[in-house]
């Protein structure tokens, strides 16, 4: 690891005036970060460590669910009325890593990790993503997690976050701070960019900008949500594929349903089109099967994760089954 | 007769570094969480870590990890490195009485907190009762892992993830064995429970 400095704020005003300087980076809880600086994937001279700042409380009010950029993984998952009015959130949140990853890992880091792909995290090969131009040995390479939905010919990374996933099918939104004192309120389908030409830049996120809270509404359809993973072995892995459904009925009927899936995309992937499908819709099980049969009509593999789109179908018939029962 | 020397004194001996044991460094009354501050720390520090219940005064970078701290710095090497990226919790510890991957930790960020290691775990010459079921129950082939899964299991029973065989594997799924002794080890972790 390369050295650098440490600052060590006491509020989220001086970490954000401290982050103006070039080559410094936010730490939380460093579950991510430290691999990557071991790894000199990422080398900066200077870390604030958030640690002091607050921002990690968790929140009902107005109507909604607030977490804090700083709140562990673990108390959310663990919060009574996290788990009651935004299962998909909570058991998204379980899916995730080990014990001890939740216990340090924060709200606020788990939507800014890096993705998984091995080339980005290995400086022995080129990667788009950490090095511009050098080229992507993951699309002819090992390509077997990587993305069927939202890639490009730079880079076929997906994006890692079983959270974000989850916070997707529910439309929540970032509150993002700046240096400047301002704050503005970003749609998480806006924060994640595609990666096109320029996989490096992956969020709206402009230097020295953090996210301080994450906003979610309360539904009818986030008290009826689930988060199903599938992944190669039954526990502390990266899904292969994921699915978050919402749904929300009325007299038998379809109000409101939210598809989203992980594993399979550039960034955390809405499924319109099969939402589209259940629209109004009746649950039964031919509906359910049709519209799963939607997703990934649009995917473009590689030889090693075609398998992918078929997975990605029985992931998301199966966790619409499990909330339409 | 062999001379007594162990594997331990002998990696101690061989380190090279600055070895403080918890009682034995700059202990003072201060409070370590009085050291924080918005000073930016560059170089290598004298930094108090609590440590088992006693401080310890180390002279690290803001780079060194906890586990480094632990074991090259203060002498402490029950805390084992296995994959040094989180993926194998041979190096959990607990801090605030959470359990946490000390690779994954700087040091510096860990002051004015409580850090417990295998070595305090019992907080006495007695075993812990995790421990003891481990030993009763042969829950180890190389014992590398060990201390590990010890540290994660006994903060499992505080946090009450044991209703099931099931949702032991699942609580514990952060402690990778390589030997494939996990059967072992979730029938000393059903009965230190139960014992507890």
């Amino acid at each position: 690891m390369q050295a650098f400095s440490l600052l060590q704020p006491g509020s989220a005003d001086a970490a954000l005036a401290a982050a103006r300087a070039p080559g410094t980076k936010y730490i939380a809880g460093g579950t991510d970060l430290m691999q990557l600086m071991k790894d000199n994937v990422e080398a900066p001279t200077r870390l604030v460590d958030l640690d002091g700042v607050g921002l990690s409380g968790i929140e009902i009010a107005g109507g909604g669910l607030r977490l804090e950029a700083m709140a562990r993984m673990s108390d959310v998952a663990a919060h009574p009325a996290v788990r009651e009015g935004w299962p998909v959130i909570a058991e998204a949140l379980l899916a995730s890593a080990s014990p001890q990853v939740r216990n340090m890992g924060t709200i606020g880091g788990n939507l800014l990790q890096r993705t998984r792909c091995g080339y980005f995290r290995d400086t022995g090969f080129a990667c788009n993503k950490r090095e511009p131009g050098s080229g992507c040995p993951a699309i002819r390479g090992e390509s077997r997690m990587l993305a069927i939905l939202g890639g490009s010919d730079s880079c076929i990374a997906t994006h890692a976050s079983d959270l974000a996933v989850a916070l997707m099918a529910l439309d929540a939104t970032l509150e993002l701070r700046s240096a400047d004192g301002g704050t503005r309120q970003v749609p998480i389908g806006e924060f994640y960019r595609l990666p096109g030409d320029t996989p490096q830049t992956e969020t709206v996120l402009a230097p020295g900008e953090m996210i301080a809270a994450v906003t979610v509404a309360d539904s009818p359809a986030a008290r009826r949500s689930h988060y199903l993973k599938v992944r190669d072995r039954a526990s502390f892995e990266f899904a292969l594929v994921s699915a978050a459904v919402a749904v929300e009925t009325s007299g038998g009927a379809v109000q409101d349903i939210r598809v989203a899936a992980g594993g399979v995309g550039a960034r955390p992937w809405r499924l319109a089109e099969v939402e589209a499908a259940l629209g109004g819709a009746a649950l039964d099980d031919a509906v359910l099967r049709d519209a799963a049969a939607r997703a990934g009509t649009d995917a473009r593999t590689t030889r090693q994760n075609q398998f992918k789109v078929t997975l990605l179908r029985r992931t998301v018939l199966r966790a619409l089954q499990t909330v339409s029962v | 007769m062999e001379p007594s020397i162990t594997r331990r004194v002998l990696m101690t001996g061989t380190a090279g570094s600055l070895v403080l044991r918890p009682g034995s460094g700059h202990a003072d009354d201060t409070t370590p969480a009085a050291t924080v501050g918005a000073a930016e720390q560059a170089d290598a520090t004298n930094t108090v870590l609590h440590v088992n219940g006693g401080p310890v005064t180390l002279t690290i970078e803001p780079r060194t990890s906890l586990l480094d701290a632990l074991r090259e710095h203060a002498g402490l090497m029950g805390t084992k490195k296995g994959c040094d990226r989180g993926a194998c919790g041979a190096c959990t510890v607990h801090i605030d009485g959470r359990r946490v991957l000390s690779c994954l930790t700087l040091a510096a960020r860990c002051q004015g907190k409580a850090i417990t290691t295998i070595e305090g775990l019992a907080g006495s010459d007695e075993l812990h009762p995790v421990q003891a079921a481990f030993l009763h129950h042969d829950g180890f082939q190389c014992g590398y892992c060990t201390p590990g899964q010890i540290m994660s299991a006994a903060a499992l029973i505080q946090e009450g993830h044991t209703g099931s065989d099931g949702e032991i594997r699942e609580w514990m799924s952060g402690n990778i064995c390589r030997c494939g002794a996990y059967p072992n080890i979730v029938a000393a972790i059903r009965d230190a429970m139960q014992e507890g």
